[in-house]
């Protein structure tokens, strides 16, 4: 089948691309734009390590067919820092020691902030919801809920 | 929540140092978090290839034809790999260190003996085209018998998994079907003990279910040489099964790794390097092979199945004097590291207590399916589960509390293990008394007491007559001991659960041994102990000491 | 329907280091001209915390900020080899390997100082921020960078170093099993408190407590994270995880996440741990290597509490609510033992 033509923001860098009508965002994110942020944990949606925001939505990356996404804000974790100044999320991640392997950091990440963006002082209950798509294999979790509790603080905080 | 009990073992540590012991930040927690941290799949390659493996679907069967001529002409196909066309289609993983016999191709030939056993491989354009070629693989089959028990599969005419040990035991030291530990009279201390409690445990095969499945990246270099991005969990053991498989020279690999998506274990087996490299090799492409979720559920290898019977001789005090284990490790299929894990199991027998008659048994058995591999805490995980169970029923047998049970019974410096080897720097007491204080968990003034320093040696240092025995030689299943059998009722009955008696049945161990060095331990004054009571050895029938270890050289059989 | 409360215990310990031996591990180090220090490793990372642990270790031998030491791995053409991250032996046997080459690159970061400050290199030492002085007399010193700078443009030296760290292969008896399985052993004992429903044979486990010795802490933080996650992948393996449901019959398998099953966020439970440190006398810095065994005890203690529930045994793992309910009622109901809490 043809190739077809898709352009998108990419952590706010317009970006145009050939994509097979079949291939995944992940795919083209990885292989095609070279940002090897998002992971590939599972391909089948149950694993959350490929989660990117999609207009500020988090999405799975190897479930959402690149076409879709014509003229989209995508956001992964590579663009997650502001320049040089780390995300209260990575702050707070890395305070915390909220990861191990690290594989599943980024989907993690993604997942949290749009958590945070959409509610800033959530529960632990909220918080535990969020993150109930994305495994980790290594953390037991509870540093991850933590972390994440600990940015919206710090957050709300400086909003104070 | 952490917190540390600095005032134990404290005259054992100097606290002068400057950044051990400190809660630094992790040097790859920045890249974590920001999504620099490149993992194998994370390396962008012109022209890169993609292999998907043919897998069987039957459990155990001859292959009697396969045909890829159509899978060959499939849309984006650039090659297709068959068995003969890898240099040394047979290997052991342990081969490296010269532990057993090659037994697994890296692609099946003539016979699949678990499902999902890869048989062809395709390398194309896509992954979509690789498995889409994949479903044009034509492979007739004669499916064969099955077997999936341990027990059964190491009955005489069982059918015959692995022709390379067509007994379907992993051969230890070229004589045993299993490795032996042995160490005073199990069976005369069967005889006085108070209660004898015999039970079966078993565990399942568990997936390590890392987030990052098993993968490779090789690619064609500079200077006739492979890049090979690895997410091996020993670089070089990679490298070295490559070479071996492949048969290059191993400065022809170039091994890049060290950042891995979890392993657990699931990443010792080279899984996806020799066939990455080879497709690189035969296409003069990059080459890029990564499991599936499914493919690494259905197909990657787990932790295999453990099953454990232990038998346990105890006295009404609590003491226990005899324990005998017999395990039977599921390889599955081929021997990737069982055997090895075997061999540790036996060490760790039988459990960190001191007891003064032990026999264990343990098999690498093969069965047809998925073949299993290390995973945290291998040889050790469901043994541990079986003991500590065991340890619980043993209490609750003779009415002691659980806490108290476990240090009345715990090893101590100075004590043998069955292994033959003196106990040092233990801390198992310690541990109990710390946890149990924690909790608030009630424990006598005696248990509350005790010291790993103190107590141990002495008596319980000795090695007992052994009662030896050449049960279980190669090809002679009849010389091998039944298995033991549950035999309902030969336990003694549970009685109701009681308190720790007020006055501990018990004595304290000594404070230290007489002319023994004074311990320095602050939970332990020395001042109060009774006299010495150490375990009684149990009476032993005319037995033949056996203390000299023969060559473990025998154990690494057949280095090729 | 009723939820009864059970607590149970379990005490192990685990083998440090490669079963018999026989498993060399090497590291290499050196400095560049800025006194900056390179750990040159094939160990693999994969989240327990090797590359952390390694310059950690590196920086304390050396007697240099942790900044200034920064450890690559793994590059098979320029990381030496070892035989990998498995079976406890990373922080063990890497570490002492990376102490006797980080011993060796100090001697000659010594000697350069040495020479420029025109005292004996026995009477130096380090003061863990980059500068070398005289014992007993701290203004007679020399930054590291300027010594290295030394030795490297002026003296000729080369500030590096190499280890090797190796024990040697056991025998085994096989009539007896005599061996030398390994030289350290930590241990730990492990509480666990949870709930089981007589309905649904659901069990929750609400709090873990545990007593950890594991030989010097080298990193208390990636000692927490080991021991938060293993406790987790323990708790994971007692009461939900395996391919084989029904073993030894093979079908039933999981293909993902959502058929196989683990705790997910809101099934963890809080975990007090304690640890005591009593050093391993061939460890690095005493160090063990809590990463492996932490899983192990959680399992049988799960069991146990289990028993002190409904006072059912289940011996077969994983611990499902199907085992449960048919052990339930094989037994006639719940019989709750005594209460520990």
């Amino acid at each position: 089948m043809a190739r077809m033509p898709v352009q998108f923001r990419l952590n706010g860098s317009d970006r145009a691309v050939f994509v097979e009508p079949a291939e995944t965002l992940l795919g083209t994110i990885r292989r095609g734009l070279g940002d090897f942020a998002p992971k590939f944990g599972c391909g089948q949606g149950t694993c959350g390590v490929c989660t990117v925001l999609v207009d500020g939505e988090p999405r799975l990356g190897c479930l959402t067919l690149s076409v879709t996404c014509e003229g989209r804000s995508i956001e992964t974790a590579s663009g997650l820092a502001d320049g040089p100044t780390l995300h209260p999320l990575q702050v707070a991640f890395m305070e915390h020691f909220a990861a191990q392997c690290g594989f599943c950091t980024p989907g993690m990440l993604m997942a949290a902030k749009a958590l945070l963006d959409r509610n800033p002082d959530p529960t632990r209950v909220e918080v535990v919801e969020a993150i109930a798509g994305n495994i980790c294999r290594c953390t037991g979790y509870e540093p991850i809920i933590n972390a994440i509790l600990a940015a919206a603080q710090q957050r709300g905080a400086r909003r104070a | 929540m952490l917190e540390f009990r600095k005032d134990l073992f404290a005259d054992e540590r100097d606290d002068n140092l400057n950044v051990i012991g400190k809660g630094e930040q992790r040097q790859d927690m920045l890249g974590h978090v920001t999504g620099r941290t490149r993992f194998f799949d994370d390396h962008g390659f012109g022209g890169l290839l993609h292999l998907k493996v043919v897998r069987s679907p039957h459990h155990h069967a001859r292959i009697r034809s396969i045909d890829v001529s159509a899978a060959e002409r499939a849309a984006g196909v650039k090659r297709v790999i068959r068995g003969q066309d890898v240099p040394l289609n047979k290997n052991t993983l342990l081969s490296l260190i010269g532990f057993g016999k090659d037994d697994e191709p890296t692609l099946a030939v003539d016979k699949v003996r678990y499902k999902g056993e890869p048989i062809v491989a395709i390398i194309a354009d896509s992954d979509a085209e690789a498995m889409a070629a994949a479903k044009l693989v034509r492979v007739s089959y004669d499916p064969l018998p099955t077997v999936f028990d341990v027990q059964e599969a190491l009955k005489p005419g069982a059918v015959v998994v692995n022709e390379t040990y067509p007994g379907n035991y992993f051969e230890y030291h070229e004589k045993y079907d299993h490795q032996k530990l042995r160490f005073g009279d199990v069976e005369a201390a069967f005889r006085t003990a108070d209660h004898v409690l015999e039970e079966r445990y078993q565990m399942s095969p568990i997936e390590h279910a890392s987030t990052e499945t098993n993968g490779t990246i090789a690619a064609p270099e500079t200077n006739n040489r492979y890049v090979v991005h690895s997410c091996a969990q020993g670089l070089f053991f990679s490298l070295g099964t490559t070479a071996k498989i492949l048969a290059l020279e191993s400065n022809r690999l170039h091994f890049i790794g060290g950042t891995v998506g979890g392993g657990f274990g699931g990443k010792v087996d080279s899984l996806t390097e020799p066939l990455a490299v080879l497709g690189a090799i035969l296409t003069g492409r990059p080459v890029r092979y990564v499991l599936g979720r499914e493919e690494e559920m259905q197909f990657g290898s787990p932790r295999g199945a453990e099953r454990h019977v232990i038998k346990d001789g105890v006295m009404r005090d609590g003491r226990i004097v005899a324990r005998q284990i017999t395990s039977y490790f599921d390889a599955g299929a081929y021997t990737r590291l069982t055997s090895y894990g075997v061999v540790k199991c036996v060490a760790h027998m039988p459990g960190p207590y001191t007891i003064p008659n032990v026999r264990g048994d343990a098999y690498c058995v093969f069965t047809n399916r998925v073949p299993a591999t290390a995973m945290r805490g291998f040889g050790v995980t469901g043994v541990d589960f079986s003991i500590e169970v065991q340890m619980d029923k043993l209490a609750h047998l003779v009415g002691i509390d659980p806490m108290e049970f476990r240090i009345l019974n715990a090893y101590r410096d100075g004590d043998m293990k069955a292994h033959r080897r003196v106990a040092h720097n233990t801390a198992l007491i310690e541990c109990v008394q710390v946890a149990a204080q924690k909790v608030n968990w009630p424990l006598s003034e005696t248990a509350r007491r005790a010291s790993s320093l103190s107590g141990g040696g002495g008596p319980r240092a000795a090695i007992p007559p052994t009662v030896t025995d050449e049960s279980g030689r190669i090809g002679r299943p009849e010389t091998r001991q039944a298995p033991p059998q549950l035999a309902p009722g030969a336990a003694a009955p549970l009685p109701a659960y009681q308190s720790p008696p007020a006055v501990p049945i018990y004595q304290l161990p000594p404070a230290h041994q007489p002319g023994a060095p004074l311990p320095n331990h602050p939970s332990q004054p020395a001042a109060v102990a009774p006299p010495p009571a150490p375990i009684p050895p149990v009476p032993n029938p005319p037995a033949t000491p056996q203390h000299g270890a023969a060559r473990f050289s025998s154990v690494f059989t057949r280095r090729r | 329907m009723a939820r009864h409360q059970g607590r149970g215990m379990a005490s192990i310990n685990y083998p440090i280091g490669m079963n018999l031996g026989g498993d060399p591990s090497q590291a290499l180090v050196h400095a560049n001209p800025d006194g900056k220090f390179t750990v040159a490793l094939s160990a693999i990372d994969l989240g327990q915390g090797m590359k952390q642990v390694s310059r950690q270790i590196a920086a304390e031998t050396l007697g240099v900020p942790i900044e200034d030491v920064y450890v690559d791995t793994a590059d098979s053409d320029t990381g030496p080899h070892d035989m990998g991250s498995f079976a406890s032996r990373g922080t063990h046997r890497v570490g002492n390997a990376v102490i006797v080459a980080a011993k060796e690159a100090r001697g000659v970061l010594l000697e350069a100082a040495a020479e420029e400050l025109e005292v004996n290199a026995d009477d130096l030492v380090t003061d863990g921020k980059g500068n070398i002085h005289v014992r007993g007399a701290a203004s007679k010193s020399i930054t590291v960078k300027a010594a290295s700078q030394a030795a490297q443009f002026k003296q000729g030296k080369t500030i590096a170093g190499r280890g090797i760290f190796l024990i040697p292969l056991s025998n085994v008896s096989p009539e007896t099993g005599e061996m030398s399985p390994v030289t350290a052993y930590a241990h730990a004992c492990l509480v666990v408190d949870l709930e089981v429903c007589d309905e649904t044979g659901d069990v929750k486990v609400n709090k873990m407590t545990s007593a950890y010795e594991l030989g010097r802490a080298l990193n208390p933080k990636m000692v927490e994270q080991q021991l938060v996650g293993g406790a987790w992948m323990g708790m994971s393996h007692a009461l939900y995880e395996t391919p084989e449901p029904y073993y030894p019959n093979p079908e039933h398998g999981g293909r993902d996440y959502n058929e196989y099953l683990m705790p997910g966020p809101g099934d963890i439970a809080p975990h007090d741990i304690t640890v005591l440190e009593r050093p391993a006398p061939d460890g690095p810095f005493g160090g063990k290597g809590p990463g492996e065994m932490c899983a192990n005890p959680v399992l049988p203690a799960v069991a146990n509490a289990i028993f002190n529930a409904i006072g059912v045994r289940i011996d077969t793992l994983p611990i499902t609510p199907e085992k449960i309910l048919r052990a339930l009622k094989a037994q006639g109901g719940a019989r709750p033992q005594v209460r520990r809490a």
